[in-house]
């Protein structure tokens, strides 16, 4: 065997062109391209008509339940409707408080995203502002009508159970990640026991425990919110599925960077919060951004335990029977709200990828 | 609701099987729940009762988020009675696996919500007070078959919710009945009623009270579908309490029977001001002018008159929820007064 050792440099070639967008190229670029493009351009040309006939044209935009005869989309039904969706059973008289929590958590979440807001004081402003949009909600402070949170509904339960069970869960996620990387073998295993056993369980059956069997082996008189029992299960479910993204964070972060903390005698502690995390942190977000995405879906699965998320309040809007119980209508509407909300989430996953947060290559 | 009753016991038993310490839920007594029913009652100033999440004509709420319905009045009646203002009740949204918990634990005072009476339920935990509502599985046809009884759908094919109590009942009717009826198993509620509507089966067999309330949302129009009994079978469901609390169960129960009574003596919401004026010592008796009757069951003298002023009697109610008033308009039939053929009777009232 002889080996073979190219002795002539490589000859020069031109630098290849940039990829250029050529929409033409895309949609007809080859056989398969044009089949796919023209089978849905005819898909597209097929069904438009119908939408539009649906949907505009029959539409019924005002009135009452019985001028829906079921040809046309029934919008008239989330005019009269759309209050009692978003904030189900709340006092109509009141909505002015779940509509200020809407407010207080989309606009903390807006001034959190851009990576120069990540600090210490933004930590504080999500617990204060937290607290005051729940005080507002449940009342009975500063003279407003104390509403149980057995009235609570819509939208506003949907946000309170994502934004807590996220924002609860990523302290505890972080612990049981650390955990499951610890030496110490006891915290090691009782970490990977809670990561892997809550990971075994459909949230659904969590679900069905926190709501069932729990009160049940609660002492006589102790009673724990039935809210508050759906949350402690989104936010252990939500937890253990964060902890597993994290750990992909710390596993891939090079050792030297541990070695190198330990060497200037950093203790633990700092080492942790100073190099190890915000470094695991940033090589994770994708990923993260993609659990909370599942977890603003998840949060519709209360439907079985009794709360009143959008979900539920859109199928007991249903139930009347002074209409004619538009299903398409009220479900896109729900569905519009959801999509509004995770094609945000991933449009954001999208722009931080591309900032290169403490340059760390990806 | 009888499937939701087999999903009950299966919980209760799992839990009896593997909870360390399993609670006697047979006497989750007031004495560990600090003083009675009536007392936590009356100290927090509402009463609390199982809702559905959505049920038209039993416990729904309106776009205002003001709960309506039959169960929904009965908790009204007893807050009327007990405090003074039917506004004074609260509802939790439970599902048909968590109610008996929620009643068990005290999350709950009363649970009105379409729960048939079983004995299992009755020996595990709970009491039931009287029937507010004699449910019956029923068949849905098109009008223009001119169909009226099961005999007259010979042979048909049906659609049908597997997993349910229904599937078992359709299984009886037409083996007993001889209809040699074509099941067309769905596996939940909405695909069996689209698969009635678009066609696919001629008729549709569930609870009566569902077929009214579907053939009134979710048909084009109402008038060309009929609904009759499948059997003679009667679905009582019946407002439940907590075992061990014999004063508030008496309450419950009585104060059903006032709106009965109520019915029975002509006593309205509209006149029973006047009626306060009646020589009838029965009338004298119900609405508290010969007093000692609120006395004995721990309460103000006024509370049926509260009951039928606030709620109205139970023909009101009917009428109002599920019956003529409604958009249900589902027949009296059994839940007439006995003296009307139906199955509500008045107990004496001395």
């Amino acid at each position: 065997m002889t080996g073979f050792v190219q002795t002539q440099p490589i000859a020069a070639r031109t630098a290849p062109l940039a990829a250029r967008y050529n929409l033409f190229r895309v949609l007809f670029g080859d056989v398969l391209s044009t089949v796919s493009t023209l089978a849905i351009l005819f898909a597209v040309i097929a069904l438009a008509p119908k939408l539009v006939s649906w949907g505009m044209l029959n539409g019924i935009w005002t009135g009452e339940g019985a001028q829906c005869t079921g040809v046309g989309a029934c919008w008239a039904f989330l005019r009269a409707k759309y209050p009692f969706i978003l904030f189900g059973i709340y006092p109509p008289g009141q909505y002015w408080r779940p509509i200020a929590l809407i407010v207080i958590f989309v606009g903390l979440t807006l001034y959190s995203l851009p990576p120069k807001n990540w600090k210490t004081s933004t930590l504080w402003a999500w617990v204060i502002g937290t607290v005051i949009a729940l005080a507002l909600m449940a009342g009975g402070v500063f003279g407003l009508e104390a509403v149980p949170t057995d009235s609570w509904g819509g939208l506003p339960v949907t946000l309170i159970l994502t934004v807590l069970s996220l924002g609860l869960g990523f302290p505890l996620a972080i612990a049981l990640a650390l955990g499951r990387q610890s030496d110490l073998k006891a915290v090691k295993y009782i970490c990977v026991a809670v990561i892997e056993g809550i990971r075994g369980l459909p949230l659904l059956s969590l679900l069905f425990i926190v709501s069932i069997l729990l009160p049940l082996m609660l002492p006589d008189g102790l009673k724990i919110d039935k809210l508050l029992r759906a949350l402690v299960a989104m936010t252990v479910f939500s937890a253990a599925y964060l902890a597993e993204v994290l750990r992909g964070g710390l596993q891939g972060l090079h050792n030297g960077q541990g070695e190198a903390a330990d060497a200037l005698s950093l203790s633990w502690w700092s080492k942790t919060r100073l190099i190890i995390l915000p470094q695991a942190i940033s090589k994770v977000i994708p990923p993260l951004t993609n659990t909370v995405v599942v977890m603003v879906k998840n949060t519709s699965l209360v439907l079985i335990v009794g709360l009143y998320d959008l979900l539920s309040a859109g199928r007991a809007a249903l139930a009347d029977p002074a209409w004619p119980a538009p299903f398409a209508e009220t479900y896109g509407f729900i569905a519009l709200i959801y999509f509004i909300i995770c094609f945000s989430i991933t449009r954001y996953t999208h722009w931080i990828e591309r900032q290169n947060l403490f340059g760390v290559n990806r | 609701m009888r499937r939701r009753g087999l999903a009950i016991i299966g919980v209760v038993g799992a839990l009896a099987a593997c909870s360390p310490a399993p609670k006697p839920v047979n006497d989750a007594a007031p004495a560990g729940k600090a003083g009675s029913t009536l007392a936590t009652v009356q100290k927090h100033g509402y009463v609390s009762c199982g809702a559905s999440q959505a049920n038209a004509g039993f416990s729904l709420p309106d776009d205002k988020g003001y709960w309506r319905g039959l169960d929904i009045d009965m908790c009204r009646a007893v807050a009327a009675a007990v405090l003074g203002d039917q506004d004074k009740a609260r509802f939790v949204p439970l599902t048909g696996q968590q109610r008996l918990t929620a009643l068990q634990t005290g999350e709950i005072d009363l649970l009105p919500r379409t729960t048939t009476w079983t004995m299992a339920r009755d020996a595990n935990g709970v009491n039931f007070t009287f029937p507010n509502y004699y449910d019956y599985t029923g068949f849905m046809v098109r009008a223009a078959t001119g169909a009226t009884k099961p005999a007259d759908i010979k042979g048909a094919s049906v659609c049908v919710q597997t997993g349910s109590i229904t599937e078992v009942i359709f299984a009886d009717v037409s083996w007993r009945q001889k209809l040699d009826l074509k099941p067309v198993i769905f596996d939940n509620v909405s695909a069996t009623r689209q698969a009635f509507f678009s066609g696919r089966c001629d008729a549709l067999i569930t609870d009566a009270s569902s077929l009214y309330s579907v053939r009134a949302t979710q048909s084009k129009n109402p008038d060309d579908y009929v609904i009759f009994a499948a059997n003679d079978e009667a679905n009582p469901l019946t407002p439940a309490v907590r075992h061990g609390d014999d004063q508030w169960f008496d309450i419950v129960k009585w104060v059903f029977q006032a709106q009965i009574t109520a019915e029975y003596l002509g006593i309205t919401r509209d006149n029973v001001d006047e009626m306060l004026k009646s020589e009838d010592p029965a009338i004298r008796r119900l609405l508290g002018v010969e007093p000692g009757y609120g006395k004995a069951l721990g309460l103000r003298e006024d509370w049926a008159y509260q009951i039928i002023k606030q709620v109205g009697n139970y023909g009101e109610v009917y009428d109002r929820n599920v019956g003529k008033d409604s958009k249900l308009k589902i027949d009296r039939g059994l839940n007439r007064l006995q003296r009307d053929g139906g199955l509500m009777v008045p107990l004496p009232f001395s």
